[in-house]
């Protein structure tokens, strides 16, 4: 019994060596969204191109909605442009937009610049729609379903690994559910 | 792969970035109604963490998003929401990550109860160890010989 | 070229641990005596090697040689030198070789001043201290090389230090700090040795003990810089976070504590063998488990360095060697002897016992604390945080019960105490402490206060004990006083002891009475806190070498009088172009007002923060006063090389020693 007691100091760092080892693959910086399932939260606020224009949820239409939030002081915004761009003109998604604490004339010239890929976007200077979605950095792209439901939070730029490997499966499984049968 | 080594490069380069806002500039001057409310403020602040920062709070914090999360308490304080309120509040948008005091859910109860246990198992061990009975004693009793012997080498340091 | 010579170096370093580890240990095992005698030269050349190879980076850094990965990164030619030094462990790869250098250091000092020990236990805890440079020179080598070269675009600026750095906390923290972490490393080889050759008596706890003292001793003041660097860099006035980093130094710490304590239970009755082994073991491998978490990314801390998993595997599988090594060995070594002493419920071991088991759940609550978060992740439970509300709420009565029995520890005689004593010396001190506490909030802050009672009982508690104890110590039976009876162990005692109450104070204190004001402030507005009229007087742009600065002019007084003139400043460096804060401190015993420069505000207001906390500076005058215990306790008589043990042969050494042992317990209570 006493000669068993000394082996307890090595099984529990052996556990310890094995939390630690599974440690290094995660990432404590990589923070899930707390709004997975949940409604898409109400809101009311102005649209960037014309202020006279009042938003809210309602206005987020579409089978499978993609909610981009951007801002111009975004560096990594510029990198996936592109491949909004693209995404815009596929036509599978709606591609909507989230103005996250910016300047309305900077981020209208932007998009003039840059081309706009959204069907439009909407105005949050305060970051206060970001808050409710439990933004905090941008880009972040949310994948939300026809009946107004989260479903996918994608925290930085998107790419072609990323549209494969994260956004395809939801945006399938959405589809699926909607009854729409995709031939390709 | 090439979003893999892209992520990393993000990741450290946020991480540098996000380094320089430790000793940082403080401009929020809010006042308050009364000092209940303020130590609320202070007290809320200090005990929720910054959802993008290195491990700090919204009161030492000032990262955007931490200062915009402040003007949420603030408000939510000046609106008369309770602690408890503003805190679910927090939560709701951000997870439980954000709480420096972890909930006492059954996934905490080890966190939250084992010191306490450790502690009950230490006491134990003090008495088992304390009344351990004693072994039998050695053989009693020096010869005069040995005695000697024994003063002999004593006295020779 | 030079940049080569350093790595060369340190290769040479690498090649006399690999001799160290290897050589001597053959000697033990098969009896060599000749290759024994090789542990002390290898070791002096491991050091010199490793010595002359942190220099050269410390050259290269001075110089401004930018072809160095490590130096672009973390130098700059506007940097003044003395922080160009500094640097040179500003970053992962050179705090590395820091590292390495202290272990080197430890070890030819074990080499050089262990006199009194057994030749064969000194080559046998040498080989395992080189062996622990192996790994760690192989991990500086194969994965964190400092003189790694960026061929062929030489940059002609280097990135800068990052401006946190930039300070004189750089320069003496991590090196003290390291010198604590790395110093358990000898407690940790002396337990292994020991384990190997079956040695675990009260003979090796007395060899061990003052090695001890002297990492501990390094330790707390490395926690204790860091602390009060904390407390005047960062601008909020806060000195401690329970950031994962900070809890990685205060574990071993405590351990460490716990190890010093029941070495000398060992020493002097000869019991808690086996359990101040795995203390000993313990304590390092908490250092070891502190380098991996603030090295490989696993958590997130703004103290730790730029992570990377792949050195994370590589700290993990040192980690597996030594501590998973260790812990088989202590399994299938550890002493099956029981000591034959036995003591009574109410004895001092009992209360060093119960300090020891204390002082080991506080550092297991630490270490659950800080990785829970991390075993929920890899659980998949989802992603928590346990922060400063969680640790304060279950380590204070952790530590409130330990003070308890510091109360009684150093007053209750060894094996049993008598009758009706222990209540008699304790009557006075608890009664007194009782009322002291309760006072002390209603003289000091002018009302009740239920928390700095406490804090103060607590405080007075341990320090009138301990002086009550030396009391009796100095008083002979007739009545007189002599000091000169007290061993500097009994004074080391004394004021380690003291220095723990000094602690408590400024911490019960400043949490209890601080206080903290945002305000905006206009030129000539003044703001009022504690006592203290605070007018801000304007901003002056200075310059310094490598920044510019807006510096806050603000003044102080106190009913009238002036106090001082503060300058806090917003830093733009040159380079990083990140600003910064510094604060104006005025610094004082019993008070620092402490004052924080925001961001600037419409019609020429400043965002300000005001801070008022008083003692402290107890705080850390706490720790100085621990460590100064500590050194009269390492110089105690009984740990010197007696002059005549020299020249006898090993056999009489080992009838000598045990009996010392008791005619000191019989001798002497402390």
């Amino acid at each position: 019994m006493a000669k068993l007691i000394r082996f307890i100091p090595l099984i529990l760092f052996i556990a310890l060596g094995t939390v630690l080892y599974r440690g290094l693959f995660l990432n404590p910086q990589a923070l899930p969204s707390a709004l997975i399932d949940q409604k898409m939260p109400r809101f009311n606020l102005t649209q960037l191109g014309n202020e006279k224009v009042n938003l809210s949820e309602k206005d987020l239409k579409g089978q499978v909605i993609l909610l981009n939030v951007w801002g111009t002081w975004c560096v990594y915004c510029k990198y996936e442009h592109p491949y909004l761009v693209d995404i815009a003109n596929s036509g599978r998604v709606a591609l909507y937009g989230l103005n996250y604490k910016d300047d309305r004339q900077d981020a209208q010239q932007w998009l003039i610049d840059y081309e706009d890929p959204y069907q439009f976007s909407i105005f949050d200077p305060l970051g206060k729609l970001g808050i409710e979605l439990g933004v905090t950095a941008a880009p972040e792209t949310f994948v939300i379903d026809s009946k107004g439901i989260i479903r996918m939070k994608h925290v930085g730029p998107i790419d072609g690994d990323v549209w494969q490997a994260k956004f395809l499966p939801i945006i399938e499984l959405i589809e699926k559910e909607n009854g729409i049968a995709r031939v390709k | 792969m090439g979003s893999l080594v892209l992520n990393k490069f993000i990741l450290i380069l946020v991480t540098v970035l996000l380094s320089f806002s430790a000793g940082a500039f403080i401009s929020d001057t809010y006042t308050f109604k009364d000092e209940v409310t303020e130590k609320r403020y202070k007290s809320l602040v200090k005990d929720l963490r910054c959802p993008k920062c290195q491990n700090q709070n919204l009161a030492d914090s000032n990262s955007a998003i931490a200062t915009d999360l402040r003007r949420e308490v603030y408000e939510l304080l000046v609106q008369g929401k309770a602690d408890v309120e503003i805190v679910d509040f927090m939560v709701k948008r951000y997870g439980e990550f954000v709480l420096y005091r972890p909930k006492v859910s059954s996934t905490t109860y080890v966190l939250w109860f084992g010191p306490a246990f450790l502690l009950l198992i230490g006491a134990i061990a003090v008495i088992v160890i304390v009344r351990r009975k004693p072994i039998k004693k050695a053989q009693t009793g020096l010869t005069a010989e040995q005695k000697q012997q024994l003063d002999h080498l004593l006295k020779d340091k | 070229m030079i940049p080569e010579l350093g790595h060369f170096a340190l290769i040479v370093a690498f090649a006399f641990a690999i001799c160290l580890s290897i050589v001597p240990l053959i000697g033990v095992l098969t009896n060599h005596q000749k290759l024994t005698t090789y542990a002390k030269p290898l070791t002096f050349g491991m050091f010199s090697f490793t010595a002359i190879s942190l220099i050269i980076l410390g050259y290269c850094f001075v110089t401004d040689d930018f072809s160095v990965k490590y130096i672009a990164g973390h130098s700059n030619s506007h940097l003044p030198y003395y922080f160009k030094i500094s640097a040179v462990w500003g970053g992962h790869e050179g705090s590395l070789l820091l590292w390495v250098f202290s272990l080197t250091a430890w070890t030819v000092a074990v080499a050089k001043f262990s006199k009194g020990i057994d030749e064969a236990f000194i080559a046998r805890v040498l080989v395992i201290l080189g062996m622990i440079a192996v790994g760690f020179m192989a991990f500086t080598l194969l994965t964190s090389n400092p003189f790694e070269r960026l061929w062929p675009m030489v940059p002609s600026e280097g990135r800068d230090l990052n401006p946190l750095l930039q300070d004189i906390g750089l320069i003496i923290h991590p090196p003290m700090l390291y010198l604590g972490y790395v110093g358990f490393a000898v407690a940790f080889a002396f337990a292994i040795a020991a384990l190997m050759c079956g040695k675990l008596d009260a003979a090796w706890a007395r060899w061990a003990r003052p090695w001890v003292i002297a990492a501990w001793i390094c330790l707390t003041i490395g926690i204790a810089l860091g602390s009060w660097w904390a407390y005047y860099e960062l601008g909020w006035g806060g000195w401690w976070f329970w950031d994962p980093v900070e809890n990685a130094s205060f574990m071993p710490w405590l351990i460490g504590t716990a190890l010093l304590h029941s070495l000398s239970v060992t020493e002097k009755r000869g019991m808690f063998r086996n359990w101040t082994v795995l203390l000993a073991i313990f304590a390092f491998s908490l250092s070891l488990l502190g380098t991996f978490l603030v090295r490989s990314g696993v958590i997130t801390s703004v103290h730790s360095f730029a992570a990377d998993p792949s050195r994370g595997i590589f700290i993990l599988y040192l980690l597996a060697i030594a501590v998973g090594g260790s812990l088989t060995l202590y399994a299938f070594r550890a002493s099956n002897v029981s000591s034959f002493s036995r003591f009574a419920l109410f004895s001092r071991e009992t209360a060093l016992l119960v300090a020891n088991i204390i002082l080991v759940i506080a550092a297991v609550t630490v270490l659950l604390g800080t990785i829970y978060p991390l075993i929920l992740d890899a659980a998949g439970l989802g992603k928590i945080s346990v922060g400063a509300p969680y640790f304060n709420a279950v380590f204070i009565p952790i530590m409130s019960l330990l003070f308890l029995v510091m109360g009684i520890g150093p007053l209750i005689r060894w094996k049993k105490a008598k009758k009706g004593e222990l209540r008699k010396q304790l009557t006075k001190p608890s009664v007194l402490s009782l009322i002291l506490g309760i006072t002390f909030p209603l003289l000091y802050g002018g009302e009740i206060n239920l928390t700095a009672t406490f804090g103060m009982t607590l405080a007075f508690w341990v320090s009138l004990v301990v002086l009550k104890e030396m009391l009796n110590q100095v008083k002979a039976k007739d009545g007189s006083f002599s000091f000169a009876r007290l061993s500097l162990s009994q004074w080391g005692m004394t004021v380690a002891h003291l220095g723990i109450a000094v602690t408590i104070t400024g911490i019960t204190l400043v949490s209890t009475y601080e206080k903290e004001m945002s305000v905006k402030m206009v030129e000539n507005g003044s703001v009022h806190v504690a006592g203290y009229d605070i007018t801000f007087k304007g901003i002056k742009n200075v310059q310094g070498e490598n920044y510019s600065a807006q510096q806050g002019q603000i003044e102080v007084h106190k009913q009238g009088e002036f106090i001082s003139l503060l300058k806090p400043e917003r830093r733009t460096y040159m380079v990083q172009t990140m600003g910064m804060t510094e604060a104006g401190i005025d610094a004082g015993f019993f008070r620092d007002v402490y004052v924080a420069l925001g961001d600037p505000l419409p019609k020429g207001a400043w965002a300000v923060r005001v801070h008022y906390k008083p003692f402290i500076r107890w705080i850390w005058l706490g720790a100085i006063f621990m460590a100064l215990g500590g050194v009269l306790a390492m110089l105690d008589k009984r740990y010197r090389a007696k002059k005549t043990a020299k020249n006898k042969k090993l056999k009489q050494d080992e009838v000598l020693q045990p009996e010392n042992s008791v005619n000191e317990v019989l001798g002497s209570q402390s």
